[in-house]
């Protein structure tokens, strides 16, 4: 018999943190031991590189270069690659490499802002519904559901059309579109936890029923939290693409990478590359993102495995 | 079984009142209300388009006639096309773009599905690599993208197919395929999990153990039951397609719903937004409440009236 090793006893892992709850050290150790199953996943390792690789690119790229997003430099319209332009540049002659990093900023941020939000909204409207359970669970849970059975990309649009199109109202119309599901999955733990012995422990202590609630039931359900909000980040960058390609984006002379596609589509023929740059760069930020929640789903949350 | 159905159909209807209120909410949070143009009107047209469309009725009043109208099927006049109302626009187009996504929806079921067996009878070999791969990149790719990929390659690069337009099969193919992208790699994932799953149950062992050749194995037993959690995406499948119509119908030029759509979001064209708004969400709330009632009948796992988990 080979020794074994801490990873052929995952359901532990859970319950060790259980017992410790109230110690740090332990918490860490749920992260720690995560965070090495996660280094074996070579595929989510590539998601994870990719993805850090991109928001350096997208934070520090357009600060090293000397032409911006938005400079015109009408005589080199509709040029191809080249070693001055990388990417080419567009019908305005602005440079596409420098385009694609800019977009990438636009993009990024949007996946991440909205699921912040998703996070925020879902979080406490799931925390809350699943805690007080009974009639207050029934009665959230009915509207999460009647909401639920709207197709919510149909009502973003609705929103960007009365909102205008813009940075932040693409914000304001994720974050109200994209909240339910992350709150059917955190109510879902907390009703599954708050039965649970530590839960009696903390309440015979005396601690109020939000500390138990955001010192002790959110915490635990972190696992799935952060798998939803990885699966999050790719589903709004795809939404904004697609707003942005049906003319809901953001404004220009600001361009995501949803806006650069649409731009590319319109001259497809005549230069393909303009469409080829941005397409890429989405197509790899969602591989990326995919890679990622499906390594993350394995290490954190082996009860959603299939 | 009677108290199921009753109750689906109900709550569907709270759905649909629901999608209404808010589109009406929505349509009354525009500034200025849907008919200010950018050109400024004189007042006095103002006033007659507003009592036209009694814009000038108490907002109880005009919600009430709303739902009346929404219950007699009529999603009142475009704003921008004189004389057209959207139920016409509607009558028109959406013809077409039913059919392209009949068109998808068949391409990603006869591919998707033997795509999945194949990948979970191949389990783990390169055949099941292959194919998940690819669903990786189905699921990654938009499909505006693959619609520009399948335009520059078949059609300007091998001049196979027609490039836009909607005559004929031949110019049916290529958006098809590129509206399928996305629900194909999803039903071939599915297919191989729930596939996998079934598989692994005690019911495949006894049928094989009774000497069953693997091909009755594989039809009769394994497959009707793994084909189960598939039917639920239909629901989100025909969302889907639905919302990326509106693209694919603009890039390939079709004359569909999906582009009128669009058109009418560039022309701000409000009542024709919220009309089809209205149609797409009904139809989907209709679909997924048709698939509620069904997959108890094909899944007795399931009782009625309580969810999965």
């Amino acid at each position: 018999m080979a020794e074994l090793a801490k990873i052929d006893f995952e359901p532990l892992v859970r319950s060790a943190e259980h017992i410790q709850a109230e110690n740090g050290e332990a918490a860490l150790g749920y992260w720690q031991d995560a965070w090495i199953r996660l280094k074996r996943d070579k595929v989510a390792m590539l998601g994870l590189g990719t993805i850090i690789f991109l928001l350096i690119v997208a934070i520090f790229g357009p600060m090293l270069s000397s032409v911006s997003y938005a400079d015109q430099t009408l005589a080199a319209a509709n040029q191809g690659p080249s070693a001055a332009h990388w990417f080419g540049t567009d019908n305005l002659g602005r440079d596409l490499f420098i385009r694609v990093l800019y977009g990438a900023r636009i993009s990024l941020s949007i996946g991440i802002v909205a699921s912040l939000l998703n996070f925020l909204i879902g979080v406490t409207y799931g925390g809350i519904a699943g805690f007080m359970g009974g009639r207050v669970d029934r009665i959230m849970m009915n509207i999460v559901d009647v909401l639920y059975s709207i197709p919510v990309l149909l009502y973003v649009i609705l929103l960007m059309v009365v909102l205008k199109p813009g940075l932040t109202n693409i914000f304001i119309a994720l974050g109200i579109g994209y909240w339910l599901q992350m709150a059917r999955i955190v109510r879902g733990q907390i009703l599954s936890m708050k039965e649970q012995e530590f839960v009696l422990a903390a309440r015979t202590i005396g601690a109020s029923r939000r500390r138990i609630l955001i010192k002790h039931l959110i915490p635990n359900a972190i696992g799935a939290i952060v798998v939803t909000l990885s699966l999050c980040i790719p589903d709004a960058i795809f939404t904004e693409a697609f707003l942005s390609f049906i003319g809901l984006g953001v404004s220009a002379p600001m361009a995501s990478w949803g806006v650069l596609a649409s731009e590319g589509v319109t001259s497809l023929k005549a230069y393909p590359f303009q469409l080829f740059f941005p397409a890429i760069a989405i197509s790899v930020t969602m591989l990326a993102f995919n890679f990622l929640s499906d390594g993350l789903r394995d290490v954190l949350d082996p009860k959603m495995r299939r | 079984m009677l108290e199921y159905i009753i109750k689906r159909i109900l709550n569907a209807g709270v759905v649909l009142l629901v999608v209404i209120t808010l589109t009406f909410c929505l349509m009354h949070a525009i500034p200025g209300g849907p008919f200010t143009t950018e050109k400024n009107l004189p007042p006095q047209v103002m006033a007659n388009i507003e009592a036209r469309y009694k814009l000038n009725d108490p907002l109880p009043k005009q919600y009430a006639d709303y739902l009346v109208n929404m219950a007699h099927g009529d999603l009142g006049p475009s704003f921008k096309y004189q004389g057209r109302s959207v139920n016409d626009i509607i009558k028109e187009s959406f013809p077409v773009s039913f059919h392209l996504g009949l068109d998808s929806i068949f391409l990603a079921i006869l591919i998707g599905i033997p795509a999945g067996v194949f990948a979970a009878l191949k389990r783990n070999k390169w055949q099941d690599r292959v194919i998940n791969f690819c669903t990786t990149l189905g699921v990654a790719v938009p499909s505006f993208v693959l619609a520009a990929l399948f335009i520059e390659v078949f059609a300007l690069k091998l001049g196979l197919l027609p490039a836009a337009m909607w005559n004929g099969w031949k110019s049916q193919i290529l958006p098809a395929l590129a509206l399928a992208g996305m629900p194909m790699a999803f039903i071939t994932r599915l297919t191989r999990s729930s596939m996998l799953d079934v598989l692994g149950q005690d019911y495949i062992k006894t049928a094989k153990a009774k000497g069953l050749s693997a091909m009755t194995v594989l039809w009769k037993h394994a497959l009707p039951n793994s084909l189960i959690p598939v039917v639920t995406y239909i629901g989100p499948m025909a969302a889907g397609i639905l919302t990326g119509s509106f693209v694919i119908e603009t890039i390939f030029a079709i004359p569909g719903l999906g582009r009128y759509f669009v058109t009418s979001i560039y022309n701000r064209d409000y009542t024709v937004i919220l009309g089809v708004t209205i149609f797409y969400s009904a139809l989907i709330i209709f679909m997924n409440m048709l698939v509620d009632l069904v997959y108890p009948l094909l899944d007795p796992r399931i009782k009625l009236g309580k969810k999965e988990n």
